[in-house]
C-alpha cells in the first residue's frame, strides 16, 4: 500500500518536472528567438527575410480558404442561436449586439487560433520531429547552422504576423456571414447591419481579440516546437508527440483566452 | 595495452600535423558511462576507420567528436579547438573546418538535391547565386551526382543520397571530413563505389577523413589506421596490418563475425531457451 502511494507520488513529481521542464525549454526558445532576431547579423547568422516570408504564406495565405469557409460558418451559425434565443423576448432585431461583440472579442481570435493549432501546429511538431529523426537537426548543428535561427525564429515571427491578420480576416467574414442570414431571415439591411456594427464595436474590442491572437500564436508555435524537439523513437513517436502537440495547444488557447477575458475586463 | 600504446606514436606520424587530438573521453547518456578514458589522434591527409560492433559506442564517440555529445571528461581538440570551450562566431568558423556525411544522408526533405549542397554556402558566404551554384555543382560532378539538380531526396536512391550527403559535407572543402556508417544500407557495387569516392576524396583534396563504420571490407579498403572499439574501450589501434594480425580474442571475434551467442556456453543457450516458454 505504502509503496503503491510512494510510486504514485514519484510518478507524480517527475510528471511535474518534465512539465516545469518543457515550460523552462519555451522559455529559453523565445528568449533566443528574440537575441538571433535582434543580434543575428553580428554574429553572421541573420534571421533571413525570404524564410519568415516563406513562413508567412505557409502559416497565412495557405490558411485563408479554411479560415474563410469556418468563419462564414460561424458567423451564421452566431446569427442563427441569436435570432432563435433573442426570439423568446421578442428582441432579434437586438441579434446585432450580440454577434457583433462576441465575434471581434471571442469567435474571430479563438477559432482561428484552433484551427491554426491544428494545421500549423502540428505541422511544425511533426516537421522538426521528423527532421530530429532524421538527423537534419543534427545537420544543421554541425553545419554551423543554429536551429533555432534556422528553424524556430522564422516560424515564430511568421506566426506572430499572421495570425492577428487571420483573425482580422475572420472577424470580418464571420461579420459578414452573420449580417447575410440576419438579413435574409430579419428582412433587416446590409447598411443597417454595419451602422449597427460601427455602433456597437469600439475599437478596444477589436484590439482585445486582436491582442489575444497575438499570445495564441506565440503559444502555439512554442507548443509545436517543443513537442517537435521531444520526439524519441521513430514514426510513432512523431505521431504521438503531433497529437500531443495539438491538444497542448488548443489546451492552452482556451485557458488563456479564459485568463486574458478575466484579467482585461476587471 | 602495448596496442593502445602505439595510438600515441603511429609509424611515421611525429612530424605530421594533428587536426583532432581526444584525450581521456569519458561519456555518458544518463547514468551509465558509454565511453570510458579514450585517447586517441588524426593525422592530416589520413583516413582513420573507428570499427566496432553495434553498442561498442562507436557512434557516441563519433557524436562527441563532432560536438553534439558534450564529454563528461576529457577533451577533443579539432584544429587545436576544443568545440565545446568556444561559442559564437569562433565556433560556427570551426564547424565550417569541419564536413559530415551522415548515415542516412540527413538531407532536408523540403530542399532539392542542389539547395541542399548549397545550404552552407547560402548560410556562410555572401557569394551571388550563380557562384554558388556552380560551387555545389563542382562537388556533386566530385561525388558523380551531376545532373540531378533538381531531384528532391525522396526521389533519389539510397546510393544517391550517400553522395548528396558527401557533396554537402565537402562544399566548404573542410579540413575533416567525417562520414557515419557510409557503406551501410548499400549493396556491394554500389557501397564500392563509395569506398572508392571516400579514397579519392582524401588523395585529391587531402581531406582528413574519419569514418565510422561495421563493415570490414569497407574499413580494410579505405583505412590508413583502423581503431578497434569495444565497449567504450579502444582494443587497438594501427594499419590494416596490423589489426588483421592482431591475437586479441574479441579482435579476432569481430573480424572472423563470431556473435557473443556463440561463445556462450551451450547449456545456458539452452536453460534460456526453455525459460522463456513459461
Amino acid at each position: 500500500m505504502t509503496d503503491r502511494v510512494l510510486d504514485t507520488l514519484e510518478r507524480v513529481g517527475r510528471a511535474a518536472i518534465a512539465g516545469v521542464a518543457e515550460v523552462g525549454f519555451g522559455a529559453v526558445l523565445l528568449v533566443q528567438s528574440v537575441v538571433w532576431t535582434l543580434l543575428g547579423s553580428k554574429r553572421a547568422q541573420p534571421v533571413r527575410l525570404s524564410m519568415i516570408f516563406e513562413r508567412c504564406m505557409e502559416v497565412g495565405i495557405a490558411a485563408i480558404p479554411i479560415v474563410t469557409l469556418m468563419s462564414i460558418t460561424i458567423g451564421m451559425m452566431l446569427a442563427i442561436q441569436g435570432i432563435y434565443t433573442l426570439a423568446t423576448f421578442g428582441a432579434e432585431q437586438q441579434v446585432t449586439i450580440g454577434v457583433g461583440i462576441s465575434v471581434v472579442r471571442e469567435f474571430g481570435p479563438l477559432i482561428t487560433g484552433i484551427l491554426i493549432a491544428g494545421r500549423t501546429g502540428s505541422s511544425l511538431a511533426a516537421r522538426i520531429g521528423t527532421m530530429r529523426i532524421n538527423q537534419e537537426v543534427d545537420a544543421l548543428e554541425v553545419m554551423g547552422v543554429d536551429p533555432v535561427r534556422f528553424l524556430v525564429t522564422p516560424a515564430l515571427i511568421a506566426m506572430l504576423i499572421m495570425v492577428p491578420v487571420l483573425t482580422f480576416w475572420a472577424d470580418l467574414v464571420m461579420l459578414a456571414g452573420a449580417g447575410w442570414y440576419i438579413s435574409v431571415e430579419l428582412g433587416m439591411s446590409m447598411g443597417a447591419y454595419v451602422d449597427n456594427l460601427t455602433e456597437i464595436i469600439v475599437v478596444d474590442d477589436v484590439l482585445h481579440g486582436l491582442g489575444k491572437s497575438v499570445l495564441f500564436g506565440l503559444l502555439i508555435t512554442l507548443v509545436g516546437v517543443i513537442n517537435g524537439a521531444l520526439v524519441e523513437g521513430g514514426a510513432e513517436g512523431v505521431g504521438r508527440m503531433t497529437t500531443r502537440s495539438v491538444v497542448l495547444a488548443i489546451s492552452a488557447i482556451i485557458v488563456t483566452d479564459m485568463i486574458f477575458a478575466f484579467i482585461t475586463t476587471r | 595495452m602495448s596496442e593502445a600504446a602505439s595510438m600515441d606514436h603511429p609509424q611515421d606520424a611525429d612530424d605530421r600535423e594533428v587536426v583532432i587530438e581526444v584525450r581521456d573521453l569519458v561519456t555518458h547518456y544518463g547514468p551509465r558511462e558509454i565511453l570510458h578514458s579514450i585517447s586517441l589522434e588524426v593525422y592530416a591527409g589520413e583516413t582513420l576507420v573507428i570499427m566496432g560492433g553495434s553498442g561498442s559506442g562507436k557512434t557516441t564517440l563519433l557524436n562527441t567528436l563532432l560536438g553534439l555529445v558534450r564529454p563528461t571528461s576529457g577533451y577533443v581538440r579539432l584544429l587545436g579547438q576544443d568545440l565545446n570551450a568556444i561559442d559564437g562566431v569562433e565556433r560556427t568558423r570551426l564547424r565550417q573546418k569541419m564536413g559530415v556525411a551522415f548515415q542516412g544522408g540527413a538531407l532536408f526533405t523540403s530542399m532539392n538535391v542542389l539547395q541542399n549542397i548549397m545550404l552552407p554556402l547560402r548560410e556562410h558566404t555572401k557569394l551571388d547565386d550563380t557562384t554558388m551554384q556552380i560551387m555545389a555543382r563542382l562537388k556533386m560532378e566530385v561525388v558523380n551526382l551531376s545532373g540531378f539538380d533538381d531531384l528532391m531526396p525522396a526521389e533519389l536512391s539510397g546510393g544517391m543520397i550517400k553522395r548528396a550527403a558527401f557533396a554537402r559535407a565537402i562544399v566548404m572543402d573542410p579540413r575533416v571530413l567525417f562520414c557515419d556508417e557510409p557503406s551501410a544500407g548499400l549493396d556491394p557495387v554500389v557501397a564500392s563505389a563509395i569506398d572508392d569516392l571516400i579514397i579519392d576524396l582524401r588523395d585529391a583534396m587531402g581531406m582528413s577523413i574519419v569514418v565510422v563504420t561495421h563493415e570490414l571490407d569497407s574499413a580494410f579498403k579505405i583505412a590508413d589506421r583502423i581503431c578497434v572499439l569495444d565497449q567504450g574501450n579502444i582494443l587497438m589501434a594501427g594499419t590494416v596490418e596490423e589489426v588483421k594480425a592482431s591475437d586479441n580474442e574479441r579482435i579476432q571475434n569481430l573480424l572472423n563475425r563470431r556473435t557473443e551467442e556463440e561463445i556462450l556456453d551451450p547449456d545456458e543457450y539452452l536453460r534460456r531457451l526453455t525459460a522463456a516458454k513459461d
